[in-house]
């Protein structure tokens, strides 16, 4: 570590003759220098895992690698970019993705707000409840998509059971391609409702008590107040989580890949996360999948990018 | 709040009566999503110790009675991923004690210590928090497989070894590539604590001539443990769960050194459909290690949970 002593640093001379052996020992001193070792060090192993990943991707997907030839790189071009945009595959899977995120994003913050604010007031064993709802989101997507598996199980799952007893046929649920990403929504929004909830109740508790009191006061009722008062000061809270989750929804592949065990996702739920892996790693298409894989990097830095923004201009980066 | 005096001018019976209804709603509310949550749960936890003529016959909820009740599929689980469970912890352990040291000393030189652009660095171990992996994967194929084998040149070292074997030299690179992966967070997570400390502290240290080796040591670990325990957990969870990394850098299921995760998705699957009761026995044996870390923890897991995010 370069953690020199510090006693004997230059106390700025007021003599002329600053050389350049006192502004180097200056500078070596500098708390920069001295702390390089603590941030360089992850910094550059975390860098080249994903910078220099990311360019090395880029580079890749420029060339026409495939199957065992290597990629050349003394030939680039876009052609892979524009190929993959003109495919129907990647337009049903950018579609797919659209809808999952949407949806997705939009009902776990509504179901999550709406657990925090149930929990927020004088619950009993309201650290008990917490615990339980936020269950699944200490397993695997691995192991959920086992669960959800067995509920959505066509013959004798839970939701089928609980269909035809109010008098309905049983539905396939993932097997018909115009509900299956509709059901995956659904477990999805399973797993992580608990987690909106715990940054929804963060937010509440960081909230003054009195606005409660001043607007029961005025005679507001609770729905109102949360409606007018409180709801608009999680802002912060909401946006957060959002970002959490879209990006999540851009990069999900381990659900919908353990739902079959195999490359291909149920019908009409290819996302591009899943399209991205089995056109490489079934298909060997390395350059193709490199430019899906810049697409989905592009759309994630369009959700990252506002928000880093926005958090550097509220001062809170 | 709920305990606010009434107000002189309302009716204080009807008020009671409208709090205990609404109280009444908001428990049933309550119970109805605790079966939400754990019904899936549930039904999986059921359905792993019936029989298979159980598993067709009686309703998922319902636990096994008399003759349905069967050990076998937990068993037949075990076996099957026995090996797996060593494969797991073993990469998982040592890439959560990296990731988490890393980044603890990240999070130190970012805050800790001040210079300019630190704000330019910190966007950058930012942005490599949310970064799709499927930007990287291609690239890591490539680097592990071809341009750096590190599995073929230690898998000799590791056959000397006791308790390793030859093949759990492919874990390596997947434990290195969760170390490089997971420093992002493991460092915005000890930030968010470390900005949270008091600047006399490091002040103090700095007017007595401490090195900034010597306040890292003597004065941020010691106190930052709770937050240690809290990283480390969080983590770990992770890094046990994960997939896809695994899936992309071990080659197949039927491998030796693929770890549970790897496993789970094709076990118990046969040409005539999928055995429910093994898949749900599997899948329960592959959370325990997660469930104990979580029923123990579950506070500092929801705290690493809500850091992450803002």
């Amino acid at each position: 570590m370069a953690a020199h002593d510090t006693a004997e640093t230059t106390q700025g001379s007021t003599e002329s003759d600053v050389g350049m052996g006192t502004k180097l020992r200056y500078l070596l001193n500098s708390d920069f220098v001295r702390s390089s070792p603590y941030w360089g060090i992850p910094f550059v192993i975390m860098g080249a895992a994903v910078y220099g990943g990311i360019g090395f991707n880029v580079a890749i997907s420029l060339t026409d690698a495939s199957g065992l030839n290597p990629p050349d790189y003394s030939d680039l071009d876009l052609e892979m970019y524009t190929q993959v945009l003109g495919n129907d595959a990647f337009i049903q899977a950018a579609q797919n993705n659209l809808a999952l995120l949407v949806s997705f994003t939009v009902i776990c913050l509504l179901l999550g707000l709406f657990l925090a604010v149930l929990l927020d007031h004088g619950i009993r064993y309201k650290d008990k409840i917490q615990t339980i709802f936020l269950l699944p989101m200490a397993l695997s997507f691995v192991v959920t998509a086992q669960m959800w598996l067995w509920m959505f199980n066509q013959q004798n799952g839970l939701l089928n059971i609980i269909v035809t007893t109010f008098g309905f046929e049983p539905v396939n649920w993932i097997g018909d391609p115009s509900i299956a990403l509709g059901a995956i929504v659904f477990a999805l929004i399973w797993q992580f409702s608990g987690y909106t909830m715990v940054v929804y109740l963060a937010g509440l508790q960081s909230l003054p008590d009195d606005q409660f009191e001043a607007a029961h006061v005025d005679g507001a009722s609770v729905f109102r107040t949360y409606l007018k008062i409180i709801i608009p000061q999680l802002k912060e809270a909401s946006v957060s989580a959002a970002v959490v989750l879209m990006v999540f929804a851009l990069k999900a592949f381990t659900f919908l890949y353990s739902l079959t065990g195999r490359y291909r996702p149920p019908t009409g739920t290819d996302i591009l996360a899943t399209l991205m892996v089995r056109q490489a790693f079934k298909f060997g298409k390395w350059a193709y999948s490199a430019a899906i894989a810049s697409y989905l990097l592009l759309m994630a830095l369009g959700v990252i990018a506002p928000y880093l923004y926005y958090q550097y201009r509220q001062g809170s980066l | 709040m709920s305990q606010s005096t009434p107000d002189r001018t309302f009716d204080t019976a009807s008020l009671v009566e409208d709090f205990n209804l609404r109280r009444l709603g908001q428990y049933v509310l309550i119970i109805f999503f605790i079966g939400f949550f754990l019904a899936p749960l549930e039904t999986g936890l059921m359905t792993a110790f019936k029989t298979n003529e159980a598993v067709a016959r009686s309703i998922p909820l319902a636990p096994p009675f008399g003759d349905q009740f069967t050990l076998d599929n937990l068993q037949f689980a075990l076996q099957e991923l026995s090996g797996a469970f060593f494969n797991s912890l073993f990469m998982a352990i040592p890439a959560t004690i990296g990731s988490v040291l890393f980044g603890s000393m990240a999070a130190y030189g970012l805050t800790m210590v001040r210079w300019r652009y630190q704000m330019v660095m910190l966007v950058l171990f930012l942005v490599g928090i949310f970064v799709p992996y499927q930007a990287v994967l291609v690239p890591l194929a490539r680097f592990w497989n071809n341009i750096f084998p590190l599995a073929s040149m230690v898998a000799p070292i590791f056959e000397t070894l006791p308790v390793l074997e030859g093949y759990h030299a492919n874990l390596v690179p997947l434990m290195i590539t969760h170390i490089a992966y997971g420093i992002p967070i493991c460092t915005i997570l000890f930030r968010s604590y470390y900005q949270s400390l008091p600047n006399s502290l490091v002040e103090a240290g700095k007017i007595d001539g401490a090195s900034i080796t010597k306040i890292y040591r003597r004065i941020v670990l010691p106190i930052s443990k709770p937050m240690f325990g809290v990283v480390f957990i969080y983590q770990f969870t992770q890094i046990y769960n994960e997939f896809l990394f695994a899936f992309t850098l071990v080659t197949g299921a039927d491998t030796l050194e693929a770890p549970v995760t790897l496993i789970l998705p094709a076990i118990g699957a046969s040409t005539s459909g999928i055995d429910f009761g093994i898949r749900m026995s599997a899948s329960f044996l592959a959370a325990i290690p997660t469930l104990i870390i979580y029923i123990a923890f579950a506070e500092q897991f929801a705290k690493g949970l809500r850091t992450e995010s803002g």
